[in-house]
């Protein structure tokens, strides 16, 4: 049994009297540990869509089985405990809150899942020395690069130890050298054996996903599966993006 | 999420915005602060009223006067009315059960010329002679500190012998000695209309208890009292415990006497009859238990109407008005004060709200983020209200902080008002109502800011 099932997803929105179908018949599966991008421009619904699987959001109709949950109709207060436990988000903005310091950013998603403060501590470190942050852990996230702020965010996402990784656009704020760093963490991640989820418009960001879902008005408009084509896409190539011109900042 | 780490988070949020917590707090610092004052003045005039009375004899006595002022039908009968006398009194001792004890009076005031008080060429500006029994003592709640009452002997054989008040020692003799002593002239002389009386005792000073404990003050520091006792009593005798400093004042002013020595002595005109039809001034009673107060009164009217054959010649003066009068007063500047206070309160409730509508609205993208990493509704609602409780609490505690300090500001710059009293019972009260607001005032910026779409929240700028 796949570990995402989405079967016949719509989602309607109703602005001024006009109907908008953002998402209109999505049906889609993933497995777990699967490294998948969903690409298309913007307004296409791939935004929608993440907001769906993240349990942001819910579906007009249709039907999501995340882990064996049936997410679709679920109550606002379990899809909260859903994104605590289950998912890590990554923003194209970092959205770390800039009152706090690194440490406490970390610590956020753990309060919310009632950890003592001491074990908060000791695993906020912990993930912050898996992206090489731990030094930084007292700074506040303004006196931060943009890269460092981004891989703090990770360390955040990461904390709750969750099943699946959504990355909305992560390297949409950040130069490309930076960029790719971001992504060869995703990459790890994937390695490791999570299932990691990047979003973004970018084609050649996209190319470093084995998987690429490409959404056009609400439906999946092509798909490159590496099970059903057998060209798995070397990391290698994205190296390219460094010579290439910095992402355009709009998603 | 925890009450630990929600509470931390709300103080994190009022120290990053320290300043203007400050001034949202000033809202409920005032109110708390003008609520423990206001009652803390009340409550000083509440007991001081309530000294008073006890000090006037409380609600147990009733004074007997006379009254000039016939009922209609009886006013042919003018001339056959000759108030209160002494026989009055020996019926009432037989045959009224409920009154515990009665006393004649016949008193004489310096002030309209009639008495002239005097020692050495010194003369008292206000005396009061009464010319009495013992018994008198128990009824007016008379003190005597020193020396000793004047007997039953003493009334008969019509002995020149007085007991005297502090004011009167003050104004003849003077409070305090070369060395700073107190001066106890028991075994002087005084004159009372050129006749010499051998004082033979002295009544304790009266005074209120801020007074007594000033005089101690000024004691200890080494100083006499300088200003004389009845300075303050006339220049508050038209200030709003004007009532009760009279009292203290006109106790001090008296003089005691027997009251035969009264009627052969100091009457001028005494020729006519015996002492039993010398009117009286007024004969004071006091009656075993307030609660049958009617039952009394109607007793020692039944007694009266037979002795002054069925001539409604003299009226009851009970102390239920002026009980009734400070219940009033007390209960009306309670209102008024709770009220002020109350907006006070309401004022800084609405900053409250005001403070936190707008933080949540700088905040819409915090609140996303909260959510996205999985803060629940109630948890952002928790985090709001909390914050908002805190800010109240902690103006509450600044308010509770303040208020002894407004308070004793207060009562220095306003010398003869009635001293203040701080209860911890108002104190709580005034607490209570702080956290209330705050939490009333989070309320709604809370449930705005739980009812956030976190999609909406995280795409604010």
């Amino acid at each position: 049994m796949p570990f995402l099932e989405l079967r016949d997803i719509h989602k309607t929105y109703h602005l001024g009297g006009e109907t908008i179908r953002a998402l209109d018949g999505v049906s889609l599966d993933i497995d777990s540990g699967e490294f998948i991008s969903i690409i298309g421009p913007s307004g296409s619904g791939k935004s929608t869509l993440m907001h769906i699987l993240g349990c942001l959001d819910t579906p007009t109709s249709g039907t999501i089985n995340l882990d064996g949950m049936m997410i679709h109709d679920a109550s606002p207060r379990q899809l909260a405990t859903i994104r605590n436990k289950k998912i890590g988000f990554v923003f194209q903005f970092f959205n770390l809150l800039p009152k706090l310091t690194v440490r406490q950013n970390v610590e956020l998603p753990m309060i919310y899942s009632g950890l003592s403060g001491k074990e908060r501590r000791e695993r906020a470190m912990n993930s912050l020395s898996s992206v090489n942050m731990e030094d930084r852990s007292k700074h506040r996230p303004s006196q931060l690069s943009g890269g460092q702020q981004q891989r703090a965010a990770i360390a955040r996402a990461l904390v709750n130890d969750p099943r699946i990784i959504f990355a909305d656009e992560p390297t949409g704020n950040l130069d490309s050298n930076t960029g790719v760093l971001i992504l060869e963490m995703f990459d790890k991640l994937h390695q490791e054996g999570r299932t990691v989820m990047l979003v973004t418009h970018d084609p050649e960001i996209a190319a470093v996903t084995p998987r690429r879902i490409e959404i056009r008005d609400g439906k999946i408009a092509n798909e490159t599966d590496p099970k059903l084509a057998g060209n798995v896409p070397k990391f290698a190539q994205v190296t390219d993006i460094k010579s290439q011109k910095t992402p355009d900042m709009t998603s | 999420m925890n009450l630990g780490s929600i509470i931390e988070s709300g103080l994190k949020e009022i120290w990053a915005h320290w300043f203007r917590s400050l001034l949202t707090m000033f809202g409920v610092i005032l109110g708390v602060a003008s609520l423990v004052t206001m009652s803390a003045f009340v409550k000083g005039k509440e007991n001081l009223l309530k000294d008073s009375l006890a000090e006037s004899g409380g609600l147990e006595r009733i004074i007997v006067d006379d009254n000039d002022d016939l009922p209609d039908y009886q006013k042919h009968l003018e001339d056959e009315a000759n108030g209160m006398t002494l026989k009055d009194v020996y019926a009432l001792q037989k045959n009224a059960p409920l009154v515990h004890s009665v006393t004649p009076v016949i008193e004489k005031r310096s002030y309209r010329g009639s008495l002239r008080v005097s020692r050495k060429g010194k003369r008292v500006r206000y005396a009061s002679v009464k010319g009495t029994w013992p018994s008198l003592l128990e009824i007016e709640e008379h003190e005597l500190e020193h020396g000793r009452l004047f007997s039953d002997m003493d009334d008969l054989l019509a002995n020149t012998v007085c007991i005297i008040g502090t004011q009167i020692r003050n104004d003849l003799f003077g409070e305090y000695d070369n060395q700073g002593k107190e001066i106890i002239p028991i075994g002087e002389k005084i004159m009372i209309n050129y006749i010499p009386f051998k004082i033979v005792g002295m009544f304790k000073q009266y005074m209120s208890e801020e007074d007594r404990k000033k005089k101690e003050e000024a004691r200890a520091a080494g100083q006499t009292m300088a200003r004389p006792d009845f300075r303050a009593a006339y220049m508050s005798g038209d200030r709003q415990s004007g009532t009760v400093m009279r009292i203290y004042s006109m106790k001090n002013s008296t003089i005691m006497i027997p009251i035969n020595t009264l009627v052969s002595k100091l009457d001028s005109a005494y020729d006519r009859g015996s002492n039993m039809d010398r009117s009286l001034s007024k004969v004071a009673m006091k009656i075993y238990d307030v609660s049958t107060l009617e039952k009394s009164l109607q007793q020692v009217r039944n007694v009266l109407m037979q002795t002054h054959k069925g001539l409604e010649d003299f009226e009851f003066e009970t102390q239920e008005g002026f009980a009734g009068d400070i219940n009033l007063s007390i209960q009306n500047e309670r209102i008024s004060g709770m009220f002020i206070a109350g907006i006070c309160l309401l004022v800084g409730g609405i900053g409250i709200v005001n403070i936190m509508l707008s933080s949540i609205s700088e905040r819409v993208r915090e609140i996303g983020i909260r959510k996205s990493i999985g803060a629940t509704n109630m948890d952002v609602f928790l985090q709001i209200l909390t914050e908002s409780i805190v800010i109240a609490v902690a103006g509450g505690i600044a308010g509770l902080i303040v208020s002894p300090i407004l308070v004793n500001t207060l009562a220095s710059f306003a010398d003869n008002t009635t001293p203040p009293v701080m209860t911890a019972f108002a104190m709580a009260v005034a607490f209570g109502f702080s956290v209330m607001t705050g939490s009333l005032a989070g309320l709604f910026p809370a449930i705005k800011a739980a009812k956030l779409d976190p999609i909406q929240a995280l795409r604010y700028d």
